[in-house]
């Protein structure tokens, strides 16, 4: 149900996206790994337009973006369907838990105030914030702020969230809870694309674990063989870097 | 030294005050609208416009780098004799227009400020779930860039108000030109500037009050 063909991206002359090609099935959980600056966050960010690719096309449902001359309209389309979470939250400052994740369904998807309220109080007794509704981000630890992050991303209801190492600015005390929320989407079968570094997560929830390296795709397949029949060179020495020795 | 005559400074203050309403329509409105017009000018600054940024610096650097007397006089005096079609400006425009552009070119250089201090995955949160630009800037930037600038346009506020006194000299009569025109009947200069300085001061006390317990309501987003 999404399609991504020939996804490039450049930064000078450099390709930090090489042709990216990618199906990803309703519900599937996908994790991105792989070294430092090789595109994981660029691949994320160009399928909701943060970055603009130079080349491909992405398609989500009945929707088709030819990166080379998307539209306004198209990207806002394309925007509403792919929801990111950020490494640092990244939540409106100004607004309270419950109005974060209301502001969409407001703005957005111009639902009545009160029905949007409704929908993002619900939405905080799923990530276990019933009772933080009014409380402004600043107020919020880190674990809290990044669900609050994960509840925004899920009201919009779109076809794929995108996660950009959702854990990685986190103390360690809050990387569970945030995990554990991660799991509980997947288990409500939220189609999600995450780059992490959290290898224990990528083994139980993906369906799909993809390699990437120097902005192309290495290597792809469930975690039981990814992780531990690696096929390419570049796959085997890097899991050897992140994976403790068995 | 003569003793300040007491009697006179009391029988005045009424007389005075009678204008202060007039000084602080000229700063109101000039602040409505030089409010206004700095959201604009910041919002081309921060987006880059094409066409439009390279004139909007050209307008801000202008009425910065020129005192408010000379811009009066200039939209009062000057571009009448331009522009026919400008004769009928009288005193009160001018003087709003001249503190309107003027503050508005200083304002929108700090609104600027504030909106590119705003933490860029804020506006990238809000664009990543697919609200326009005008949008992002309406209800997430704008909002926490007015928090940030308030106290410095409270401060331009504050300087708007002593700047209206230069109204007088396109003959307007607010607070300072009433002043002029009564000292130069009783000759008790010292006693009838005394008396408008006092006036200025206070309603600037009052100001600095209002900002302060502004600023307490504009962090509460931010307390812990
Ligand atoms: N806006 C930009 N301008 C220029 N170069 C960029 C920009 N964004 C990213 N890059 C470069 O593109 C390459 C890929 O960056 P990207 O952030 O996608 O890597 P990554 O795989 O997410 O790395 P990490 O694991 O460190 O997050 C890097 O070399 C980076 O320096
Ligand atoms: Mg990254």
């Amino acid at each position: 149900m999404i399609e991504i063909r020939g996804l490039t991206k450049r930064f000078g002359d450099r390709a930090v996206l090489d042709g990216i090609d990618l199906d990803i099935g309703r519900g599937e959980i996908i994790v991105v790994i792989g070294p430092s600056g090789t595109g994981k966050s660029t691949l994320l960010r160009c399928l909701n337009f943060l970055e603009k690719p130079d080349a491909g096309t992405i398609l989500v449902g009945d929707l088709t973006v030819d990166a080379a001359r998307a539209t306004k309209d198209e990207i806002l389309r394309l925007r509403r369907c792919t929801a990111f979470v950020f490494q640092n939250y990244a939540l409106f400052a100004n607004k309270t838990a419950l109005q974060n994740i209301a502001e969409g369904l407001i703005v957005v998807k111009k639902m009545a105030k009160a029905e949007a309220h409704a929908k993002a109080q619900a939405i905080l007794e799923r990530i276990g914030l019933g009772d933080r509704g009014d409380s402004y981000p600043a107020a919020l630890s880190g674990g809290q702020q990044q669900r609050v992050g994960i509840g925004r991303a899920m009201a919009l209801e779109a076809a794929l969230i995108l996660f950009d190492e959702p854990t990685s600015s986190l103390d360690p005390e809050w990387v569970d809870e945030v995990l554990d929320l991660m799991r509980q989407l997947a288990r409500a079968h939220q189609t999600m694309l995450v780059v992490t570094h959290e290898m224990q997560f990528a083994r139980d929830v993906a369906d799909r674990v993809i390699f990437m390296d120097e902005g192309r795709i290495v290597e792809q397949g469930p975690p039981s063989e990814l992780f531990f029949r690696p096929g390419d060179e570049r796959t085997r020495s890097f899991l050897r870097k992140v994976l403790p020795p068995a | 030294m003569q003793g300040l005559d007491l009697d006179y400074m009391v029988g005045l203050l009424p007389v005075l005050l009678s204008y202060l309403p007039l000084t602080l329509q000229l700063a109101v409105t000039g602040m409505a609208l030089a409010l206004l017009l700095a959201c604009l000018l910041a919002v081309v600054r921060v987006l880059q416009v094409p066409v439009l940024d390279p004139l909007v610096r050209l307008f801000i650097s202008f009425f910065r780098g020129t005192p408010l007397l000379v811009q009066l006089f200039l939209f009062y005096y000057g571009l009448p004799q331009v522009f026919a079609f400008l004769t009928a400006i009288n005193g009160i425009t001018a003087t709003i227009i001249g503190l309107t552009l003027h503050f508005a070119a200083y304002m929108a250089e700090s609104i600027r400020a504030a909106i590119v201090g705003i933490d860029r995955s804020q506006t990238e949160a809000a664009l990543s779930i697919g609200m326009t630009t005008s949008q992002m800037m309406r209800r997430i930037v704008l909002p926490q860039a007015a928090r940030v600038a308030a106290p410095t346009l409270m401060n331009y506020f504050i300087d708007m108000i002593k700047s209206t006194s230069l109204a007088f000299t396109l003959g307007v009569t607010e607070l300072m030109g009433a002043t002029q025109k009564e000292a130069a009947g009783s000759f008790l200069y010292f006693e009838a500037f005394i008396t408008v300085a006092v006036i200025y001061w206070i309603v600037v006390e009052g100001l600095s009050w209002v900002q302060r317990r502004m600023e307490v309501f504009l962090n509460r987003a931010y307390a812990r």
